[in-house]
Parts: structure tokens; C-alpha cells; sequence
């Protein structure tokens, strides 16, 4: 009797939580995708507009222009999501500021300036093209490009603190003192980072490498698509064999703070010597089923012994194991599409060593236009995997997330109303910006009056 | 003084720095919604365009400088008001949304319905967004957010007459504001005609906002006597000079001195913001004084050290921005505009 009332108040609990945590998730998955372009479209395009300072040619000059006109509606965009999330961190988790704020708020205010400036050289660099000499130009540029990578650090320095919480002493649920740069600089914060700046430079390349791959498999040939999906797919192909070493570097890291996320991620129950790695399956009854396994294989990985110890869901008490199959998938997912982006990047290495061109077949171009989405599956699979991964937990060890909640009534009510304020601005969003590549078609072979006429802003 | 007095002073010079800045955006969306048919409003519309384009990101994110300083300095007061003020904080989050990505949206399409459709939502929210973010100022001044989290009604802190007449005032203010920046922007561009619309709505809308603000002082009177024995009496000096200066801005507006009437309501709504807070200090919320709030001391220092750098870092680049903008708009307008017409 006692644990049916006990099963039913963690039930109403978990129906609490859902909607918030459905809006948090929903919200951070799509203001990803604009950060990723924020972090990366800048350096992307400054290395353009360097090339086309240096050479003179029309081609990257054009690139560099067109990139930075949907460089600033996609700014626009990520600039207000991300203030969506600020908000939505006291109207949501209002839990998780009170008791964690002082704690997990240093890396939040650095990256405020962060944003600051990136936001300032921003309107300098849109709006300062014929304003500034080229010279100048270009420099007023490289701000962005840094504090964007350093904004995308900070941020992910506070969740990564969500996962190893540390430098702060509590006694009796009360904080009785903070190591600021403790906190921020915490045993999860190098690989995290890492993870999440190459994953977005990967993400910036392969997108933008997929719409001029489009172009090219609808007939545009010319010097100007081949450069636009050239650059930026060399780019992520260069980074990606980078991306798996620090993810395994990560993963590392993550068995040895986060058992109980890496077994999920491996669909491990039972703790023990030797563990194999286990790719695909289904896990109930406390077993991945169908699963191939690569004997001994998880523990080389994990511990660099292949004999070594890897912890199983079988350590943590059952209310505390995350959502196995979920994370697992998701897991899953990552890593496949990772692979899938080295053999893309292999087959271009391939091609440009023996013939000293990229490869144009039809199927090359199909294969780099999936590679976008591709690549944000895969960033928002490697979320899934660390959020849901630390589940019931909004800091590991310490605070549910259904303590962390706000209590006030009806806040349930956010979800469906942001679901349709996103859905529209998702339409919004690409119909401007495929509206803005109709309208200004580019020209079969640019000239020079091409590119000055070309509109940044 | 104390380290938190000192970041309570930062915060506050954020937020009067965002309504000076970002309230003057969100006024010229104000402008832009009643600027008349496209025919008509074109010019209007194309000069506020220019005008916020290069800074109106920049400015916003005085907002959001506020949010993370409070969190991490002051952690229950962030958390309380959130918590009880999630309604009129969500409707701020949409306005936000709509007015930054319509804004954006509108410069890149060309068809006219495309314009006005984007241009809608761009004015409509530009008026919302401050109208809220009023009522939550009204919400804190008038003691109805309770320390604690969601302690305080969520409905009734917020829709009350304090708040409501504080959300209408601050629309008026921005509008105000708005419209004696666009004002000089068209002086500057020699723009003789659009100067003196911009002046005549400034005139009317500051006309507006003084017999708002009277009407405010006996709102404040009968819904929050608290708040007005505090504004009339510690607020008292602050409060006058504000008052003073807000007279005076409308004066030199009608006499045609753009460069100090921008400095006269700048100072008219900084008294006020300020006369608020020192009437109100060390009091954050009924309950819960600057003291008991402030994060432990390492925070604090890590807080005020960063903040002190990156304002070194902030100043000289924000600096170049505005002055970059601010010279010769109106050459460059015209090879704009020259150019716009020109295209196929």
C-alpha cells in the first residue's frame, strides 16, 4: 500500500516535470543549431573575405558577402532563442537558481560579456562594409569570431558543473562556501568544451557545405558553388578524425564521474570485468537485447584495460537509473553519423590526393548533402545522450530536477504555447532565408560590381 | 561600501542603461506601428530601420547582463521573482522573440506584404515587450513578489493598477525616448520634414507621459502607499529632479535643441529609475534586504573582478560602434536608398 501512494506521488512528480522539462529541451535543441552557425559561420566567413582580400577573386568575395547577409538573420535568430533560455532558467528551474546560482552564475555572467561583444562587432562588421577600409574590416571581424567560440565555452562550463558539481562546500542543504573558479573549471569542463566547440565548427562546416551541394546537384557548376562547398566541408572533414578522439576523451571522462550515464549509454546492467562494447539492441528486463557486441571492448575503451571494471545500472538504485534506451540510441546515433562524417571526409582526402580536385559525381554531392543534417542529428544525439543521460538529476548527485522546478501553477502551459512560437519562427526563418537566395540569384560568372552591389545588411 | 551594494549598482546602472538604450528601440517599434500606410510611412519606416539596424543586438543585451548578474549576485531574488512573475516574464520571452527575429526578417525580403506582415509583428511586439517588462517593475516596487519561490500570487502581482499604470508608462517612456533620438537622426541625415514629425509626435507623446506620470502618482498613492510614502520621501529629491528634467526635455524639444533634450530625458528617466532604487534600498523584496540575498563573498569578488575587466573590454568597442553610426548617416542612406531603387 505504502509503495503504490509512493509510486503515485512519483508519478504526479514526473507528470510535473514533463512540460518543463519537454520546454527546456525543446527550446536549448533549437537554439543549438543557430549557436553551432554563430560559433562557426564567422570564422567561416572571415576566412573568405581574407582569401578574397588577398587574391582579388570575385568568387570568395561574393561567398563572404552572401554568408554574412544570412550571417545576420541567423544572429538576429540565435540572439533572441538564446534570451529565451536565460528566461526560461528562473521561469523554469527557478529550484536550481536559488540553491545553485551563486555557484553555477560566474561562467553565465563572463559569457554575458561575451555576447556583448560578439553582438557589438557584429552591427560593426554587418553594417560597416563600406564604411571601414577592407583592412579594417576584416580585423573588426576576428572579435566576433573569438568570443563566439569563448561564449559557447562559458556556457557549457555551467553545464558542465550540472554534471560534476564541485567547488562548494554545503552543510544541512545550506551552502556554506563557494570556489567560484572551482565550480567553473570542474573536472567536466575540458571535454565538454572541446566536444561542444568542435562539434559546432563541425556543424557550421557541414551545413553550409550541404546547401552549396544542393546547388551544385541542381546544376550549379561554376567556381563559386565549387568554393562554397569546398572550404567549409574541408573544414569539418579536417576536424571531424579530431571531434572522435576528443569524444572518446569525453567518454573517458564520463566513466569515471557519471557511471550511471555511461551505462545507460551502453545499456550495461550488470557491473563486471571485461566488458564488452555494445552497439545497437534493445534493453528491457535489465539486458541490452540484440545488441552486437565487440568482446572486452567497452572496458579498453573506458579504462585503456581491456580486463578494467566498467560500473553497471545495477550500482544505482533503481529510481536513480536514467532512461536506458533513449540514451543508448542516442548514444548510438553520435557515434554512427561520426564515422559516417570520417568516411566522407576520407573519400574527399582520396579524391583530392589522386586527382587533385574534389570529387563531383552525383553521389559524392548527395553524400555532402545529408552531411548537414547529418552532423546536427548527430550534435543533438551527443545532448540527448549527456541531458537525458543524467537523468533523474538536474546536478548530478545533489538536486532532482523535480526539486529544481518552479512550483507556481500552470507553468505546464509554456510548453504548447512555445511549441507554436517556434514552429513559427522554424517557417519564418527558412522561408526568409530561401527567400533571400531567390531574390538575389547568383550571377553565372560574378563580376565586380556583383560584389559590391551585393547587400550585407 | 560594500561589494554588494557595488554589484547592485552595476545591475542598476544595466538596467537604466537597457532603458535608455533598449527602451529606445523598442519605441521607434512603436513609431513603426503607427507610421501610416507604406506610401506614406516609407521614410519613417527606412530611418527607424537605420537607425536601431547596427545596435539594436548590443543593446538588447543590457537585458540579459541583468539576468546573470542577478542570478549569480542576488540568487533568491532572481528565483523569487521568476518564480511568481512567470506569466508576465513568458510574455516578455515572446515579445523578445518576435521583435529581434521580425526586425531581422523584415530587412531581408522585398515584396510588400512580406514587409508589412514582418513589420507588423516587429511594431506589435515592440510595444508588448516593454508594456510587460513594466508591470513586472510596478510587481517588485509595490512589494507584491515574496521572497521564497512562487510565493506570491501569480496573477494578481502583476495585474494590478501599479503594474498596469507602470507598463503603460514605461511604452510612453520608450516611445519618448524613441522619438527625440529619431528626431536628431533625421536632423542628421538633413531630413527636414521627418525631423519635424518626429519632433511633433515626440511633443505629443512627452505631453502624453507627463500626464501619465500624474496620473501614476495617484494610482501609486491608493494601490501601493507603501511605494509612494518611500518614492515622496527618500525618492523624494531624485524623484523631483526627474520630474524636473522630463519639464525641461519637452521644453527644449519644442525650442529645437536636439543634442540637450536627449540629454534631459536621459536624465529624467535615469531619476527615476534611480529616485526608485535608493527609495527603496537595502529593501530587494518585501522581506529580503540586499544583505540577506547576496551570494557568499567568493562569488561576490569573482563577480565584481570579471565585471570590472570586461567593462574595460565593453567601453571602448561599444564606444566605436555608436560613434561609427552616428557620423554622416545621411550620405550613406542616400547611396542606399539609391541602390535599393535601382534593383531589379
Amino acid at each position: 500500500m505504502m509503495s503504490a501512494v509512493a509510486a503515485h506521488t512519483s508519478l504526479l512528480a514526473i507528470g510535473s516535470i514533463m512540460a518543463p522539462r519537454s520546454q527546456m529541451g525543446f527550446s536549448l535543441g533549437w537554439h543549438i543549431i543557430l549557436a553551432c552557425l554563430g560559433v562557426g559561420l564567422p570564422g567561416l566567413i572571415l576566412f573568405m573575405e581574407w582569401r578574397g582580400q588577398r587574391t582579388g577573386d570575385v568568387a570568395y568575395r561574393l561567398l563572404a558577402r552572401r554568408l554574412a547577409r544570412a550571417l545576420g538573420v541567423l544572429f538576429a535568430v540565435g540572439a533572441v532563442s538564446g534570451t529565451i533560455l536565460s528566461f526560461e532558467m528562473g521561469l523554469l528551474w527557478s529550484g536550481l537558481m536559488e540553491h545553485y546560482g551563486s555557484v553555477i552564475g560566474l561562467p553565465f555572467a563572463i559569457e554575458g560579456f561575451a555576447f556583448f561583444v560578439e553582438a557589438i562587432f557584429l552591427g560593426i562588421y554587418l553594417y560597416g562594409w563600406e564604411r571601414l577600409s577592407p583592412r579594417t574590416h576584416l580585423l573588426s571581424g576576428i572579435p566576433i569570431f573569438i568570443a563566439g567560440v569563448l561564449s559557447a565555452f562559458f556556457v557549457v562550463c555551467a553545464n558542465a558543473w550540472m554534471n560534476s558539481p564541485q567547488g562548494f562546500t554545503e552543510r544541512n542543504g545550506k551552502l556554506v562556501s563557494v570556489s567560484p573558479w572551482a565550480a567553473m573549471f570542474n573536472s567536466a569542463t575540458w571535454p565538454e568544451t572541446t566536444h561542444m566547440i568542435l562539434a559546432a565548427l563541425m556543424v557550421t562546416g557541414f551545413v553550409t557545405a550541404s546547401v552549396y551541394a544542393v546547388a551544385m546537384l541542381r546544376g550549379h557548376r561554376d567556381r563559386y558553388h565549387r568554393l562554397g562547398l569546398l572550404i567549409p566541408l574541408s573544414f569539418a572533414c579536417a576536424i571531424t578524425p579530431v571531434q572522435i578522439v576528443v569524444g572518446d576523451w569525453a567518454a573517458r571522462y564520463v566513466a569515471d564521474d557519471q557511471p550511471a550515464k555511461l551505462a545507460a549509454m551502453e545499456g550495461l546492467y550488470h557491473g563486471q570485468n571485461g566488458t564488452a562494447l555494445s552497439v545497437g539492441g534493445v534493453y528491457y528486463d535489465n539486458a541490452l537485447h540484440g545488441a552486437i557486441h565487440l568482446p572486452n571492448g567497452l572496458s579498453l575503451l573506458a579504462h585503456l584495460d581491456p580486463n578494467a571494471y566498467v560500473a553497471g545500472l545495477d550500482g544505482v538504485p533503481a529510481g536513480q537509473r536514467p532512461p536506458v534506451n533513449v540514451v543508448h540510441l542516442a548514444f548510438d546515433t553520435m557515434v554512427g553519423i561520426g564515422f559516417a562524417l570520417l568516411a566522407l571526409g576520407a573519400w574527399l582526402a582520396w579524391t583530392w590526393w589522386r586527382h587533385r580536385d574534389m570529387p563531383t559525381t552525383t553521389w559524392f554531392l548527395r553524400a555532402a548533402a545529408v552531411s548537414g543534417i547529418a552532423s546536427v542529428v548527430a550534435m543533438e544525439s551527443g545532448w540527448i545522450t549527456t541531458e537525458v543521460g543524467r537523468q533523474p538529476w538536474i546536478v548530478y548527485g545533489l538536486l532532482r530536477v523535480d526539486q529544481a522546478v518552479n512550483p507556481a501553477a500552470g507553468i505546464g502551459w509554456g510548453l504548447p504555447v512555445l511549441l507554436v512560437v517556434y514552429a513559427v519562427l522554424t517557417t519564418a526563418t527558412i522561408y526568409v532565408l530561401r527567400h533571400m537566395t531567390r531574390t538575389h540569384p547568383v550571377p553565372l560568372a560574378p563580376q565586380e560590381s556583383d560584389v559590391t552591389n551585393a547587400e550585407v545588411h | 561600501m560594500s561589494l554588494a551594494t557595488a554589484l547592485l549598482g552595476l545591475t542598476w546602472l544595466s538596467v537604466t542603461a537597457y532603458a535608455l538604450l533598449g527602451g529606445a528601440d523598442f519605441g521607434t517599434g512603436f513609431w513603426d506601428l503607427i507610421a501610416g500606410d507604406p506610401q506614406h510611412g516609407r521614410p519613417r519606416r527606412t530611418l527607424i530601420e537605420h537607425s536601431i539596424g547596427p545596435v539594436w543586438e548590443a543593446n538588447h543585451v543590457w537585458l540579459i547582463f541583468v539576468l546573470v548578474v542577478v542570478w549569480t549576485a542576488f540568487p533568491p531574488l532572481f528565483a523569487a521573482v521568476a518564480s511568481t512573475l512567470y506569466i508576465p516574464l513568458t510574455l516578455v520571452a515572446i515579445g523578445v522573440i518576435a521583435r529581434g527575429s521580425a526586425f531581422a526578417f523584415r530587412k531581408a525580403v522585398t515584396e510588400d506584404w512580406q514587409r508589412r506582415l514582418f513589420g507588423a509583428a516587429f511594431a506589435f511586439s515592440s510595444v508588448i515587450t516593454p508594456f510587460f517588462l513594466g508591470t513586472i517593475a510596478g510587481a517588485i516596487a509595490s512589494d507584491r513578489v515574496p521572497p521564497g519561490l512562487a510565493r506570491g500570487n501569480i496573477i494578481t502581482s502583476w495585474a494590478n493598477p501599479t503594474s498596469l499604470t507602470c507598463g503603460i508608462l514605461a511604452v510612453g517612456v520608450c516611445a519618448y525616448l524613441a522619438a527625440i533620438y529619431l528626431t536628431a537622426d533625421a536632423r542628421r541625415d538633413e531630413d527636414t520634414a521627418l525631423a519635424e514629425y518626429f519632433r511633433r509626435q515626440g511633443l505629443i507623446s512627452g505631453i502624453f507621459v507627463g500626464m501619465l506620470a500624474l496620473a501614476a502618482i495617484a494610482v501609486v498613492h491608493s494601490d501601493a502607499n507603501q511605494l509612494y510614502q518611500r518614492l515622496t520621501h527618500r525618492g523624494a529629491a531624485l524623484i523631483t529632479a526627474s520630474i524636473a528634467m522630463g519639464l525641461l526635455s519637452l521644453l527644449l524639444l519644442a525650442r529645437r535643441h536636439y543634442i540637450a533634450v536627449r540629454a534631459s530625458a536621459a536624465l529624467a528617466v535615469t531619476g527615476l529609475l534611480w529616485g526608485w532604487a535608493i527609495a527603496q534600498y537595502p529593501q530587494l523584496l518585501p522581506g529580503l534586504n540586499l544583505d540577506q540575498a547576496a551570494a557568499p563573498h567568493a562569488t561576490m569578488q569573482a563577480t565584481a573582478i570579471t565585471t570590472a575587466i570586461g567593462f574595460v573590454v565593453l567601453t571602448p568597442s561599444l564606444a566605436w560602434l555608436f560613434i561609427l553610426f552616428q557620423a554622416n548617416t545621411g550620405e550613406q542612406r542616400q547611396q542606399l536608398s539609391v541602390r535599393t531603387r535601382s534593383r531589379p
